[in-house]
Protein backbone atom coordinates (compact mmCIF):
# COMPACT_ATOMS: atom_id res chain seq x y z
CA UNK A 1 0.00 0.00 0.00
CA UNK A 2 0.98 3.00 -1.00
CA UNK A 3 1.87 5.98 1.58
CA UNK A 4 1.15 9.68 0.93
CA UNK A 5 2.42 11.96 3.76
CA UNK A 6 1.35 14.86 3.51
CA UNK A 7 3.87 18.35 4.22
CA UNK A 8 3.21 20.41 7.02
CA UNK A 9 2.09 24.06 6.67
CA UNK A 10 5.96 24.94 7.10
CA UNK A 11 7.33 22.05 5.46
CA UNK A 12 5.55 23.48 2.44
CA UNK A 13 6.53 26.82 2.59
CA UNK A 14 10.29 25.94 2.82
CA UNK A 15 10.07 23.51 -0.09
CA UNK A 16 8.73 25.47 -2.55
CA UNK A 17 10.36 28.77 -3.65
CA UNK A 18 8.39 31.33 -4.88
CA UNK A 19 8.06 31.77 -8.58
CA UNK A 20 7.62 34.58 -10.30
CA UNK A 21 3.98 33.29 -11.79
CA UNK A 22 2.82 32.88 -8.06
CA UNK A 23 3.95 36.78 -7.13
CA UNK A 24 1.33 39.46 -6.49
CA UNK A 25 3.49 42.25 -7.43
CA UNK A 26 6.54 42.97 -9.87
CA UNK A 27 8.30 45.60 -10.81
CA UNK A 28 7.89 47.91 -14.31
CA UNK A 29 10.37 49.37 -16.14
CA UNK A 30 8.70 51.68 -18.72
CA UNK A 31 11.64 53.12 -21.02
CA UNK A 32 10.39 56.87 -20.92
CA UNK A 33 12.18 59.39 -23.91
CA UNK A 34 10.77 61.91 -25.95
CA UNK A 35 13.40 62.60 -29.39
CA UNK A 36 11.23 65.49 -30.10
CA UNK A 37 12.44 67.55 -27.58
CA UNK A 38 15.59 66.03 -27.14
CA UNK A 39 14.71 63.77 -24.01
CA UNK A 40 16.96 60.85 -23.44
CA UNK A 41 15.48 57.57 -22.92
CA UNK A 42 15.78 56.54 -18.56
CA UNK A 43 13.27 54.27 -16.55
CA UNK A 44 10.29 54.51 -15.11
CA UNK A 45 9.64 51.75 -12.32
CA UNK A 46 6.32 50.98 -11.38
CA UNK A 47 5.04 48.26 -8.61
CA UNK A 48 2.03 46.30 -10.18
CA UNK A 49 0.02 44.00 -8.93
CA UNK A 50 -0.40 40.90 -11.58
CA UNK A 51 -2.43 37.97 -12.09
CA UNK A 52 -1.80 34.82 -13.33
CA UNK A 53 -3.51 35.74 -16.59
CA UNK A 54 -2.13 39.67 -16.82
CA UNK A 55 -0.71 40.88 -20.19
CA UNK A 56 2.38 43.36 -20.18
CA UNK A 57 -0.65 45.64 -22.40
CA UNK A 58 -2.35 45.33 -19.05
CA UNK A 59 0.38 45.95 -16.71
CA UNK A 60 1.33 49.13 -18.84
CA UNK A 61 -2.32 50.29 -19.11
CA UNK A 62 -2.96 49.76 -15.25
CA UNK A 63 0.50 52.15 -14.97
CA UNK A 64 -1.26 54.74 -17.56
CA UNK A 65 -4.85 54.64 -14.85
CA UNK A 66 -3.23 54.65 -11.62
CA UNK A 67 0.54 56.37 -11.85
CA UNK A 68 0.86 58.41 -15.07
CA UNK A 69 -1.08 58.50 -17.56
CA UNK A 70 1.90 60.00 -19.73
CA UNK A 71 3.59 56.90 -20.82
CA UNK A 72 3.07 56.88 -24.68
CA UNK A 73 2.07 53.37 -25.99
CA UNK A 74 0.21 52.51 -29.03
CA UNK A 75 -2.54 49.64 -28.58
CA UNK A 76 -6.11 48.83 -29.98
CA UNK A 77 -7.36 45.29 -30.44
CA UNK A 78 -5.83 43.62 -27.28
CA UNK A 79 -5.99 39.71 -29.23
CA UNK A 80 -2.48 40.07 -31.40
CA UNK A 81 -4.87 41.14 -34.69
CA UNK A 82 -3.59 44.57 -35.32
CA UNK A 83 -0.33 44.88 -34.60
CA UNK A 84 0.13 48.07 -32.84
CA UNK A 85 1.22 47.02 -29.37
CA UNK A 86 5.09 45.75 -30.47
CA UNK A 87 7.53 46.47 -28.23
CA UNK A 88 10.34 44.86 -26.77
CA UNK A 89 9.74 42.89 -23.51
CA UNK A 90 12.68 41.95 -21.51
CA UNK A 91 15.08 42.53 -24.42
CA UNK A 92 12.71 40.49 -26.84
CA UNK A 93 10.53 41.82 -29.62
CA UNK A 94 6.98 41.15 -28.79
CA UNK A 95 3.41 41.81 -28.51
CA UNK A 96 2.60 43.43 -25.60
CA UNK A 97 -1.13 42.41 -25.45
CA UNK A 98 0.56 38.72 -26.15
CA UNK A 99 3.16 38.58 -23.73
CA UNK A 100 1.87 36.99 -20.20
CA UNK A 101 3.65 38.34 -17.81
CA UNK A 102 3.45 34.55 -15.73
CA UNK A 103 5.15 33.95 -18.75
CA UNK A 104 8.25 36.07 -18.63
CA UNK A 105 9.70 33.73 -15.40
CA UNK A 106 10.57 37.14 -13.68
CA UNK A 107 9.66 39.93 -11.03
CA UNK A 108 11.30 42.77 -13.31
CA UNK A 109 9.78 43.37 -16.70
CA UNK A 110 11.44 45.71 -18.75
CA UNK A 111 9.56 47.65 -22.00
CA UNK A 112 11.04 49.36 -24.28
CA UNK A 113 10.34 50.61 -27.93
CA UNK A 114 10.98 48.19 -30.66
CA UNK A 115 14.83 48.95 -32.28
CA UNK A 116 14.95 49.75 -35.98
CA UNK A 117 12.19 52.29 -35.98
CA UNK A 118 12.28 55.98 -35.42
CA UNK A 119 10.62 56.86 -31.72
CA UNK A 120 7.90 59.37 -31.34
CA UNK A 121 7.54 58.87 -27.29
CA UNK A 122 8.46 56.34 -24.79
CA UNK A 123 7.09 52.76 -26.08
CA UNK A 124 5.26 54.19 -29.31
CA UNK A 125 7.59 54.23 -32.53
CA UNK A 126 7.22 55.64 -36.34
CA UNK A 127 5.48 53.01 -38.85
CA UNK A 128 5.78 55.33 -42.01
CA UNK A 129 9.25 53.48 -43.55
CA UNK A 130 7.19 49.95 -42.97
CA UNK A 131 4.09 50.95 -44.39
CA UNK A 132 6.07 52.33 -47.20
CA UNK A 133 7.75 49.47 -47.87
CA UNK A 134 4.79 47.20 -47.58
CA UNK A 135 3.24 49.79 -50.25
CA UNK A 136 6.35 48.81 -52.35
CA UNK A 137 5.44 45.11 -52.60
CA UNK A 138 2.14 46.28 -54.44
CA UNK A 139 0.11 44.20 -51.95
CA UNK A 140 -2.55 43.23 -54.11
CA UNK A 141 -3.12 40.65 -57.21
CA UNK A 142 -2.12 42.56 -60.36
CA UNK A 143 -3.70 40.92 -63.10
CA UNK A 144 -5.46 42.29 -66.15
CA UNK A 145 -9.04 40.38 -66.38
CA UNK A 146 -11.14 41.21 -63.01
CA UNK A 147 -12.46 37.89 -61.59
CA UNK A 148 -16.05 39.60 -61.33
CA UNK A 149 -17.62 38.32 -64.95
CA UNK A 150 -20.55 37.67 -65.66
CA UNK A 151 -19.15 33.88 -66.62
CA UNK A 152 -16.59 33.38 -64.16
CA UNK A 153 -17.01 34.32 -60.60
CA UNK A 154 -13.73 33.56 -58.77
CA UNK A 155 -10.40 32.15 -59.13
CA UNK A 156 -10.24 28.81 -58.24
CA UNK A 157 -7.48 27.56 -56.37
CA UNK A 158 -6.54 24.26 -55.03
CA UNK A 159 -5.32 23.75 -51.35
CA UNK A 160 -1.38 23.04 -52.46
CA UNK A 161 -1.74 26.43 -54.50
CA UNK A 162 -3.16 28.30 -51.28
CA UNK A 163 -0.57 26.67 -48.62
CA UNK A 164 2.31 27.96 -50.97
CA UNK A 165 1.10 31.28 -49.61
CA UNK A 166 -1.62 31.13 -46.93
CA UNK A 167 0.96 31.60 -43.76
CA UNK A 168 2.54 34.71 -44.82
CA UNK A 169 -0.91 36.34 -45.44
CA UNK A 170 -1.33 36.41 -41.61
CA UNK A 171 1.14 39.58 -40.88
CA UNK A 172 -0.46 41.71 -39.07
CA UNK A 173 2.58 44.53 -39.82
CA UNK A 174 3.26 44.84 -36.52
CA UNK A 175 6.72 45.50 -37.12
CA UNK A 176 8.63 42.64 -34.99
CA UNK A 177 10.42 41.19 -37.55
CA UNK A 178 11.63 44.22 -38.41
CA UNK A 179 12.71 45.09 -34.86
CA UNK A 180 14.44 41.99 -34.73
CA UNK A 181 16.73 41.94 -37.87
CA UNK A 182 19.96 42.70 -37.70
CA UNK A 183 20.64 43.61 -41.40
CA UNK A 184 18.07 46.43 -40.90
CA UNK A 185 20.29 47.76 -37.72
CA UNK A 186 23.03 48.82 -39.88
CA UNK A 187 20.95 49.36 -43.08
CA UNK A 188 18.45 51.70 -43.20
CA UNK A 189 16.94 51.61 -46.68
CA UNK A 190 16.64 47.76 -46.29
CA UNK A 191 13.08 46.63 -47.58
CA UNK A 192 13.20 44.51 -44.12
CA UNK A 193 11.87 40.72 -43.86
CA UNK A 194 7.94 42.43 -43.48
CA UNK A 195 8.30 43.65 -47.46
CA UNK A 196 9.92 40.99 -48.63
CA UNK A 197 7.32 37.97 -46.96
CA UNK A 198 4.94 40.42 -48.41
CA UNK A 199 6.41 40.61 -51.80
CA UNK A 200 6.90 36.50 -51.64
CA UNK A 201 3.20 36.01 -50.51
CA UNK A 202 1.97 37.86 -53.93
CA UNK A 203 4.59 36.05 -56.19
CA UNK A 204 3.86 32.68 -54.84
CA UNK A 205 -0.30 33.53 -55.72
CA UNK A 206 -1.05 31.65 -58.84
CA UNK A 207 -3.55 34.19 -59.06
CA UNK A 208 -1.53 37.17 -59.67
CA UNK A 209 0.51 38.49 -62.68
CA UNK A 210 2.62 40.61 -61.17
CA UNK A 211 5.68 38.55 -60.23
CA UNK A 212 8.35 39.92 -62.53
CA UNK A 213 7.50 43.82 -61.34
CA UNK A 214 7.60 42.50 -57.77
CA UNK A 215 10.90 40.78 -58.41
CA UNK A 216 12.49 43.55 -60.38
CA UNK A 217 11.68 46.04 -56.89
CA UNK A 218 13.23 43.40 -54.19
CA UNK A 219 16.43 43.05 -56.61
CA UNK A 220 17.78 46.09 -55.96
CA UNK A 221 21.20 46.87 -53.81
CA UNK A 222 19.02 47.47 -50.27
CA UNK A 223 16.85 44.62 -51.30
CA UNK A 224 16.52 40.59 -51.23
CA UNK A 225 19.98 39.94 -51.22
CA UNK A 226 21.10 42.22 -48.06
CA UNK A 227 19.35 39.60 -45.67
CA UNK A 228 21.62 37.05 -43.51
CA UNK A 229 19.43 34.55 -42.94
CA UNK A 230 20.01 35.23 -38.95
CA UNK A 231 16.56 34.16 -38.85
CA UNK A 232 15.52 36.35 -35.76
CA UNK A 233 12.29 37.39 -37.85
CA UNK A 234 10.66 34.23 -37.72
CA UNK A 235 11.84 33.57 -34.04
CA UNK A 236 9.60 36.76 -32.71
CA UNK A 237 6.64 36.57 -35.26
CA UNK A 238 3.81 36.04 -32.80
CA UNK A 239 1.27 34.67 -36.06
CA UNK A 240 3.65 32.16 -36.98
CA UNK A 241 4.95 33.66 -40.14
CA UNK A 242 8.51 32.67 -41.52
CA UNK A 243 9.78 35.65 -43.20
CA UNK A 244 13.07 33.83 -43.38
CA UNK A 245 11.69 31.36 -45.53
CA UNK A 246 9.89 33.47 -48.06
CA UNK A 247 13.05 35.56 -48.44
CA UNK A 248 14.85 32.23 -49.50
CA UNK A 249 11.87 31.18 -51.66
CA UNK A 250 11.91 34.59 -53.29
CA UNK A 251 15.87 34.17 -54.29
CA UNK A 252 14.92 30.88 -55.67
CA UNK A 253 12.72 32.57 -58.17
CA UNK A 254 15.28 35.76 -58.55
CA UNK A 255 18.09 32.69 -59.43
CA UNK A 256 16.01 30.57 -61.59
CA UNK A 257 14.98 27.69 -59.33
CA UNK A 258 11.48 28.27 -58.95
CA UNK A 259 8.78 29.72 -61.63
CA UNK B 1 24.38 39.50 -56.59
CA UNK B 2 24.14 37.12 -59.23
CA UNK B 3 27.79 38.10 -60.67
CA UNK B 4 28.98 37.47 -56.55
CA UNK B 5 27.21 33.94 -56.33
CA UNK B 6 28.66 33.24 -60.28
CA UNK B 7 32.16 33.95 -59.26
CA UNK B 8 32.55 31.92 -56.36
CA UNK B 9 31.62 29.22 -58.03
CA UNK B 10 33.48 29.74 -60.68
CA UNK B 11 36.70 30.55 -58.28
CA UNK B 12 35.94 27.51 -56.15
CA UNK B 13 36.62 25.37 -59.60
CA UNK B 14 39.58 27.17 -60.65
CA UNK B 15 41.30 27.28 -57.14
CA UNK B 16 40.48 22.86 -57.36
CA UNK B 17 42.39 22.78 -60.34
CA UNK B 18 45.24 25.25 -59.00
CA UNK B 19 45.45 23.17 -56.34
CA UNK B 20 45.81 19.32 -57.82
CA UNK B 21 48.00 20.67 -60.41
CA UNK B 22 50.17 21.39 -57.44
CA UNK B 23 49.74 18.18 -56.60
CA UNK B 24 50.95 16.76 -59.64
CA UNK B 25 54.51 16.33 -58.30
CA UNK B 26 55.91 17.12 -54.55
CA UNK B 27 54.45 19.95 -53.05
CA UNK B 28 58.13 21.73 -52.52
CA UNK B 29 59.00 20.47 -55.95
CA UNK B 30 56.43 22.31 -57.69
CA UNK B 31 57.23 25.50 -55.67
CA UNK B 32 60.54 25.50 -57.74
CA UNK B 33 61.57 28.82 -59.22
CA UNK B 34 61.97 26.73 -62.54
CA UNK B 35 58.57 24.86 -62.25
CA UNK B 36 56.75 28.20 -61.63
CA UNK B 37 57.90 30.23 -64.37
CA UNK B 38 57.04 27.02 -66.53
CA UNK B 39 53.37 27.19 -65.79
CA UNK B 40 53.38 30.62 -66.78
CA UNK B 41 54.95 29.51 -70.11
CA UNK B 42 52.42 26.80 -70.54
CA UNK B 43 48.87 29.16 -72.08
CA UNK B 44 46.15 27.20 -70.82
CA UNK B 45 47.72 27.28 -67.25
CA UNK B 46 48.47 31.22 -67.88
CA UNK B 47 45.28 31.74 -69.48
CA UNK B 48 43.30 30.20 -66.49
CA UNK B 49 45.12 31.67 -63.56
CA UNK B 50 44.48 35.24 -65.69
CA UNK B 51 40.29 33.95 -65.26
CA UNK B 52 40.94 33.40 -62.01
CA UNK B 53 42.36 36.58 -61.30
CA UNK B 54 39.58 38.20 -62.49
CA UNK B 55 36.93 35.88 -60.65
CA UNK B 56 38.32 36.67 -57.35
CA UNK B 57 39.05 40.07 -57.97
CA UNK B 58 35.56 41.03 -58.80
CA UNK B 59 34.07 38.43 -56.10
CA UNK B 60 36.31 39.66 -53.55
CA UNK B 61 35.65 43.64 -54.09
CA UNK B 62 32.21 43.16 -55.14
CA UNK B 63 32.12 41.49 -51.17
CA UNK B 64 33.35 44.43 -50.07
CA UNK B 65 31.39 47.22 -51.28
CA UNK B 66 28.21 45.05 -49.82
CA UNK B 67 29.71 45.56 -46.55
CA UNK B 68 30.54 48.60 -46.96
CA UNK B 69 27.01 49.62 -48.43
CA UNK B 70 25.68 47.93 -45.27
CA UNK B 71 27.47 50.08 -42.76
CA UNK B 72 26.20 52.98 -44.12
CA UNK B 73 23.67 54.51 -46.76
CA UNK B 74 23.67 57.80 -48.87
CA UNK B 75 23.50 58.28 -53.07
CA UNK B 76 26.94 60.20 -52.60
CA UNK B 77 28.31 57.54 -50.35
CA UNK B 78 26.91 54.58 -51.97
CA UNK B 79 28.19 56.30 -55.78
CA UNK B 80 32.03 56.59 -54.02
CA UNK B 81 32.12 52.93 -53.12
CA UNK B 82 30.34 51.60 -56.30
CA UNK B 83 32.82 53.53 -58.49
CA UNK B 84 35.64 52.99 -56.13
CA UNK B 85 35.31 48.92 -56.05
CA UNK B 86 35.46 49.10 -59.80
CA UNK B 87 38.19 50.90 -60.15
CA UNK B 88 39.81 48.72 -57.37
CA UNK B 89 39.08 45.32 -59.34
CA UNK B 90 40.11 47.30 -62.05
CA UNK B 91 43.71 48.11 -60.99
CA UNK B 92 44.11 44.93 -59.06
CA UNK B 93 43.17 42.91 -62.71
CA UNK B 94 45.69 45.13 -64.59
CA UNK B 95 48.73 44.96 -61.65
CA UNK B 96 47.61 40.33 -61.70
CA UNK B 97 47.76 40.64 -65.73
CA UNK B 98 50.93 42.33 -65.66
CA UNK B 99 52.88 39.81 -63.46
CA UNK B 100 50.87 37.03 -65.46
CA UNK B 101 52.20 38.64 -68.91
CA UNK B 102 55.72 39.21 -67.68
CA UNK B 103 56.44 35.64 -66.61
CA UNK B 104 55.11 34.33 -69.43
CA UNK B 105 57.19 36.10 -71.96
CA UNK B 106 60.13 36.04 -69.46
CA UNK B 107 60.35 39.89 -68.49
CA UNK B 108 62.27 39.85 -65.34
Amino acid sequence: MAVVSVPKPSEESNSKAKTPSQSNTITLRISRSNPSEGQEAIFSEFQIPVQKWTTVLEAILYVKQNFDHSVAVRYSCRQASCGSCGMKINGKPALACYTKISELNSNIVTVEPMNNFPIIRDLAVDFKQLISNHKKMKPFIIREDSEVTPESKEFIQTPQDLEKFLQFSYCIKCGLCNSACPTMATDTSFIGPQGLAQAYRYVADNRDKGKDERLKIVDDSHGIWRCHFAGSCSQVCPKGVDPAMAIQLLRGYLLGFRK
Amino acid sequence: MKIHYGTALGAVALVAVHILMRMSQKFSDSLQYQNVIANYHFLPYALMLEVLLILLSVHGFNGLRVILLELKQGSTYEKMINYGSLAAMAILIAYGSRTILMAGMGIS
